[in-house]
This record gives C-alpha cells, sequence and structure tokens, in this order.
C-alpha cells in the first residue's frame, strides 16, 4: 500500500530540502543536546572534584591520534562516495563507501585494543570518575561507530538497489547519512582533546 | 521513505488500492490514523492503570494501615515475588507505597498523558488538519509507536521482577535511585520511550514543515498545529539529555560507577561500595532540564484542543490568534530556562536563585496570554454547550488555579515553605488532571465522529463531566489547604506527623472517597466510548460545522485522508462571518462558492 508522500528526494521549495535531510538535521540537533549534556556533565563532574587526573597521563595518546586520523579519513571517502554518485559514477561511489566502513572497522579495532589493554589492567568504569566518564562517553560513541558502519554497509549492500530505480533519491540516502557519519567524526574530534589530552 | 516503488500503488487514487491484510491494516500499519488510534487506546489503558495505582495509594493516606478493602487480600497472596514488597496482611506497605508513587507518575506523565497528547491527537489530527496524505516519515511513525509499547511494557513488567518496581519517585533522584529496587527496568524502559519520542518528533517536524496542503501557509495553520509543532520541537530537544542521564544512572547501577553517588556515602550504616566522587546535584539537573520542558509537552497540546474546541463552538475567530502563537513559541524557548526552580531547596546560590525566579516569573506571561485570549474568546459568543465545550471551558478556570499556584512555588521565599508539601501536589495536578485531562476528553469528544463516523452520547457526556468536575476540585483543592498547612507529600503515613494528624484525619478522607466516585463517574464515559463506536447517532463528515481542513475529509479518512488535493483559501477560524446566510466559512471552500 504506498501512497506518494511530497518531498521524499525532491527539495521543499521553501527549505530547499527534502524530508530526509531535514529528518537527519533535526535528529542531529537531539544528538548535540545528548551529547551536550554528557560534555555538560563531564564538566560539572570535573570542576568540582578536588583532584582529578590529565588524560595523557592514563589514556594512550598515540594509538588515540592514530584513531582520530582514521575517523577522519573516513568522512573524507564518505564524501568522496557522494560526490562519486552525484556525477553518475555508481561503482566507484559504492567503492568509496565499503571504504568508508573498512576505516570505521579499524577505528572500532584500535578502540577494542585499547579497552582490552584497559580491562588487562583491571581498570573498568568503577574505577574512577575518570574511568567512568572516559569508558561512557567514548562507549556510547562506539556504540554511535556501530550504527554508522550499520547504515553505511546497507546503503552500499542491499540498499544499493535502490540506485537503478531512483538515483537521486539514492545519492540523498548518501549525502544524509554522511551528515550523521561527520557528526559521529565530530564529536570525536571533541572527545580526543577532552579525554586524551588535557 | 515508502512510496517511489514507481512499479505498484502509487497512481492509483489511494482508497481505491486493494485492501491489505488484517496485520498490515490494523497492527503494523503505517497509516497515521491507526497509529493514532493505537497509542490513544494504549494511553488511555495507561491513564486507567495509573489511576489504579493512585487509589490503592489514596486508602493508605486515609486510613493508615487499615487493610486494603478488595485488593488487600489479593497483593498480600504474593502470586508473585515482586508484589511482596507491595503488601502485607491485606496492608500497603511503605515500599509498596514508594513503588506505586512513583510508577503512579511515571505512568500518568510517560505513558498517559503525552502518548495521548502527542501520540494519538497529534498523529491522528495534525495531518488531517494540515492536509497532508499522511506523515512525512509513514515507517518511522509506525516504529515509533512499536518502540513506545515495549517501553511501556518493560514498566508494567516490573512490578512482577524481584524486588518490585522502582521505588525513588518519578524524578528517580540520585543517590536513593541508584540503591533503590527495580530502577534499573525503569531506567530501560525510560530509553525505550525517549526514543520513541524521538522518532515522533522528527517525524512531526518535517510533516509539518514540508506536507501542508497548497495555500496553508504558517500563520493559517490551527492553533492545534501551532501546539504540537512547538510540543515536537521540545520532546526533540529535552528528551535527550534524560537520555544521557538515565545512561549515566544505568552506569552507576550496572557497571558500579559514581556519577551521581558522593564520596563518603553511608548505607544502612555500611560504607557504600560506589567509590564516590559524582554529584547528586547533576542528577537533578539533567532531570530538570528535560522534566520543565516536559510540563509544556504535556499542557501545550491541551491549550491546542481547547483553542479548536472553544473557536468551533463560540461561533467566533479565536481572539489574538497571532498573540497565543508567538506566546506558545516563546513559552517553548523559555522552557528551557527555568527548570532549576524545582531545585531551590539544594543549597543553590541566591545568584542562580535569582536568574531562575526572574525567568519562571517571564515564563508565566505567555501561559497568562494564551489562557486569557481563550477566555477573551468566550465573550459575546453564542456559545453551544455540547460535551467537548464543556471540558474545554472547565478547563479555562481549573489550568488557571493550576497556574496560577504555581507563582508561589517560582519564588524561594514562599517555595521554601511549600516545597514538597501536598502544596506542590495540588498545583500540578490542577495543571495536569483538571487542566490536561480535561483537554483530552474534550478531544475525545469533539474528534470522535471524525475517527468514526459516530456521535457520542450528549447525555452520557453530561453525566461524566459533572461529577468529573465536583470531584477533581474536592480531590485537588483540599491539597492546596493541606500543604499550606505543612504536610508533606510522599508520606507512607501522614498521621505520624503533627501537621498530619489533623489535616490527614478529615481532608485526606475527602480526597480519598473522592477519587472513588470520579473513577465510578468515569463508567459512564467507557460506556459511551464503546457503545457510540457501533451504536453512536451517525453524522455527516462536518457534524460540528467547523472550519479547519480534518473535516473537509470522509469520516473516517480513507488511506491517504482527502478525496482530491484539498486547497486552503483563508484563515482557520472564520466563523459568523457577514453577509453569509450559514455562521461558517471552512478553510476549504473555494471563494467562488
Amino acid at each position: 500500500m504506498e501512497m506518494s508522500i511530497p518531498y521524499q528526494y525532491k527539495a521543499h521549495p521553501v527549505t530547499g530540502i527534502p524530508n530526509g535531510k531535514f529528518a537527519m538535521w533535526l535528529f542531529l540537533a537531539s544528538e548535540v543536546m545528548l551529547f551536550g549534556a554528557l560534555f555538560s556533565s563531564y564538566v560539572m563532574l570535573r570542576y568540582n572534584a578536588p583532584e582529578w587526573p590529565h588524560g595523557y597521563t592514563l589514556l594512550n595518546v598515540p594509538l588515540a591520534t592514530v584513531n582520530t586520523m582514521v575517523l577522519i579519513t573516513s568522512s573524507v571517502s564518505m564524501v568522496m562516495a557522494w560526490a562519486q554518485l552525484k556525477m553518475g559514477n555508481f561503482a566507484r561511489g559504492r567503492m568509496y563507501l565499503w571504504v568508508t566502513v573498512l576505516l570505521a572497522c579499524g577505528f572500532l579495532v584500535v578502540k577494542y585494543f585499547e579497552y582490552s589493554h584497559k580491562f588487562h589492567l583491571g581498570i573498568y568504569p568503577s574505577k574512577s570518575t575518570f574511568y567512568a566518564v572516559y569508558f561512557t562517553m567514548t562507549g556510547l560513541h562506539g556504540l554511535h561507530v556501530v550504527g554508522g558502519i550499520i547504515a553505511i554497509a546497507y546503503l552500499a549492500g542491499p540498499g544499493a538497489s535502490l540506485w537503478h530505480r531512483n538515483p537521486d533519491f539514492y545519492a540523498n540516502r548518501v549525502e544524509n547519512t554522511g551528515l550523521y557519519w561527520h557528526f559521529v567524526d565530530l564529536v570525536w574530534i571533541f572527545l580526543f582533546p577532552s579525554l586524551y589530552l588535557i | 521513505m515508502s512510496g517511489d516503488h514507481h512499479s505498484h500503488g502509487h497512481s492509483h487514487a489511494s482508497h481505491a488500492q486493494h485492501a491489505p491484510g488484517f496485520w498490515r491494516s490494523y497492527v503494523f500499519s503505517v497509516d497515521h490514523k491507526v497509529i493514532g488510534v493505537q497509542y490513544a487506546v494504549t494511553a488511555l489503558v495507561f491513564l486507567f492503570i495509573g489511576y489504579s495505582l493512585i487509589m490503592i495509594m489514596r486508602w493508605q493516606l486515609a486510613y493508615p494501615g487499615k487493610e486494603i478493602p478488595l485488593l488487600g487480600e489479593l497483593l498480600s497472596k504474593q502470586l508473585y515475588s515482586g508484589f511482596q514488597n507491595l503488601a502485607s496482611g491485606g496492608v500497603l506497605l511503605p515500599e509498596g507505597y514508594n513503588a506505586l508513587g512513583a510508577m503512579h507518575g511515571t505512568i500518568m506523565v510517560f505513558l498517559g498523558i503525552v502518548p495521548l497528547a502527542v501520540g494519538g491527537f497529534g498523529n491522528y489530527v495534525m495531518p488531517l488538519q494540515i492536509g497532508a496524505p499522511d506523515m512525512a516519515f509513514p515507517r518511522l511513525n509506525m516504529l515509533s509507536y512499536w518502540v513506545f509499547l515495549p517501553g511501556g511494557l518493560i514498566m508494567l513488567a516490573s512490578f512482577f521482577l524481584p524486588g518490585g518496581a522502582a521505588q525513588s519517585g518519578w524524578t528517580s533522584y540520585a543517590p536513593l535511585a541508584v540503591i533503590n529496587f527495580g530502577q534499573t527496568a525503569w531506567l530501560v524502559g525510560m530509553i525505550f520511550l525517549i526514543t520513541s519520542s524521538l522518532l515522533g518528533s522528527i517525524n512531526f517536524i518535517v510533516t509539518i514543515a514540508h506536507l501542508r496542503a497548497r495555500g496553508l501557509s504558517m500563520y493559517r495553520l490551527p492553533f492545534f498545529v501551532w501546539a504540537q509543532l512547538v510540543t515536537a520541537f521540545l520532546l526533540l530537544l529535552a528528551f535527550p539529555p534524560l537520555e544521557a542521564a538515565g545512561i549515566l544512572q544505568l552506569m552507576d547501577r550496572v557497571a558500579g560507577t559514581s556519577f551521581f553517588m558522593p564520596s563518603g556515602l553511608v548505607i544502612s550504616g555500611k560504607a557504600a561500595e560506589w567509590t564516590g566522587g559524582g554529584s547528586p546535584l547533576l542528577w537533578q539537573h539533567l532531570f530538570w532540564f528535560l522534566a520543565h520542558p516536559e510540563v509544556y509537552v504535556l499542557i501545550l497540546p491541551a491549550m491546542g484542543i481547547v483553542a479548536e474546541v472553544i473557536a468551533n463552538n463560540t461561533r467566533k475567530p479565536l481572539w489574538g490568534y497571532r498573540s497565543m502563537v508567538y506566546a506558545a513559541v516563546f513559552l517553548g524557548f523559555m522552557s528551557f530556562i527555568v527548570w532549576a526552580h524545582h531545585m531551590f531547596m539544594t543549597g543553590m546560590s541566591t545568584k542562580m536563585s535569582t536568574f531562575f525566579q526572574a525567568t519562571t516569573m517571564i515564563i508565566s506571561i505567555p501561559s497568562v496570554i494564551i489562557l486569557t485570549a481563550l477566555v477573551i474568546s468566550l465573550w459575546g459568543g453564542s456559545i453551544r454547550f455540547n460535551t467537548p465545550m464543556l471540558f474545554a471551558t472547565a478547563f479555562l478556570p481549573m489550568f488557571a488555579i493550576g497556574g496560577l499556584t504555581g507563582l508561589p512555588l517560582g519564588l524561594t521565599t514562599s517555595d521554601i515553605h511549600l516545597h514538597d508539601t501536598y502544596y506542590v501536589i495540588g498545583h500540578f495536578h490542577y495543571v495536569v488532571a483538571p487542566g490536561t485531562i480535561f483537554a483530552m476528553f474534550a478531544g475525545i469528544y469533539y474528534w470522535f465522529p471524525k475517527v468514526t463516523g459516530r456521535k457520542m452520547s450528549e447525555t452520557l457526556g453530561k453525566i461524566h463531566f459533572w461529577p468529573t468536575f465536583i470531584c477533581m476540585n474536592l480531590i485537588f483543592f483540599p491539597m492546596l489547604i493541606q500543604g499550606m498547612g505543612g504536610l508533606s507529600r510522599r508520606t507512607y503515613d501522614p498521621q505520624v506527623y503533627e501537621a498530619g494528624q489533623a489535616l490527614a484525619a478529615t481532608l485526606h478522607k475527602v480526597i480519598t472517597h473522592s477519587a472513588y466516585l470520579m473513577a465510578a463517574f468515569q463508567v459512564p464515559f467507557i460506556i459511551n466510548f464503546f457503545r457510540s463506536i457501533w451504536a453512536g447517532e451517525k453524522v455527516s463528515q462536518n457534524p460540528w460545522h467547523a472550519t479547519t481542513l480534518e473535516w473537509a475529509a470522509p469520516s473516517p479518512p480513507p488511506h491517504g485522508n482527502f478525496v482530491g488535493e484539498p486547497v486552503v483559501y483563508r484563515d482557520p477560524y472564520v466563523y459568523s462571518p457577514v453577509g453569509r446566510s450559514d455562521d461558517y466559512l471552512p478553510q476549504f471552500v473555494g471563494p467562488e462558492v
């Protein structure tokens, strides 16, 4: 039972964007509030604590730097995917989507080594409020990365058939997923200095 | 996301398509009307459950330590291990009292009123009022309901878990909530509910922005749609911080972190196992950052419904429509910067409390504007006092009492005396119970003909309204008096306190019996509701002679809503226009007619 909902992939004359992109921006606004609340909690806890360790004394900065690079690169490949699709190069666009998935998985692998090293040393979230903040915030960010991998893999895999029916709609979906992916990247850009470097 | 599959459907008139099966039509439907009805019915069931919980608690308050009639024995049988905390020997236990109180608040707010006002009325009426074929994302809409329902069921199921349901109030203040039984299920349930409302709010905003009918500019929107739009923004931006807070509290409970656990905490004479270093106050900030906008999530859709019903039944345009719209938007903004007025007693600095007192006084202004506009709208109208109008009119003084009793709570000097007393309970229940719930009843009686094609009985409606109106006041007005007398809220046995002995003996009994009486007078409503679905008087598609777009659709509207594309020619409430024989000119009737 299908019916036509307007502006699914065509831009609305007033807002200038289709429904999906508008929805994604709204979703990201709520995500800003979610991570905003966590960052505020972190600031409040740290400000009120009698002492708070510097992140670089406890966490692996070189590994996290590598991970930052990996994530930024994945954001670039995501844009490349969209750009290729916009130029009509379906195969290359799809290839860049898989590259993004690969890089995102690489990020998680590095994260896995960081976590398991800490667990190996007997360090869990309950160890101190610093580690509680570290594990909760990076953990939630990690879940967002997993969500991104699922979404992008779907677009590169079974979801790609949409291209043959409606290339504009497909490119829009890649663009919207890209917005989400850049946001996940951006959260890490904030997490990295505020947890590891100061 | 559906549609665009050029292979099928699409080009046919929507109502002429082959009918989908039972499951797709009534259970996993993507039609906003079916989802709206699902939300509304589920919410009404939850309201009934929430009210039942409070009726058990009311017995304990009126007759402390006495066996609960009818239910006491059943609860004490310990059919489930979770029930052993509720009652013993037919008498409600303190733990049971706390669990019922926490779940009453949670169920009424998150599973009753919000899903009814937003999920029910919003889903059903809003797309019709803007002339849309459906929501912008029908499948997301369906998902939002199917995420909401498990959240609600988890909340209910928590009564049957070992240790029972959450016992820390709907506010779940730490560190008590971190230590108490039942809280994990509460937190998991809340995460489901928040996710559901997030999906819903995105859908609402995109739908209102993109799917309005031709000619329907923003200032031609019915006030109800504006109210839903502002509500959606509040849900979108205020709920995520509670989700964050919920995750942190879940970490405290499950992973042993100390986000909300202070150093040096002693529980039952033993040092707590948490490492400490956290801040209980942080929870309160995160919670009230949600929960104050939540108050406006509860009241704005109600104002929207009342505005529709009043304009229709006074047969006049709303007075000050634009002022009402500006007020609603301003209210939305302000609701994000008043939250700490719930926390005056936490020892905050006077600088902080001065700021929050000022914003609290400012936020009362838009509410007063909306209420005043509605009252002035009555002026000089030839008012039809049908059942929806009775409830809508009663909303005005009830909400006014609720709002005005809030002012002393917004100022620290008087709040110190009144904080955590029955006065607070009386205040916010006046806003939400005879306020919002009356508006919900008005909405049900008003839009019932649209949903079913039949009208509810006026006689039964009046038998429902008058006793409910009287009982509501007999329940909540005495609470204001008790509170001013110093009776603390959340006390299992009010008579152990001096203030309670005098006040509890009489007023608590009045309140309790009024509550039971009010429950009895919901029976006419329930009978009316079900009887009218099958045997109500059949009516035309516009029985109230209303002007807004939902009445341009057949009753009940088919899949896709409208027969032909609706076009809007004028403002929403053109009643009693000069130079016409009939007293209304709908938005959708062309000028040449």
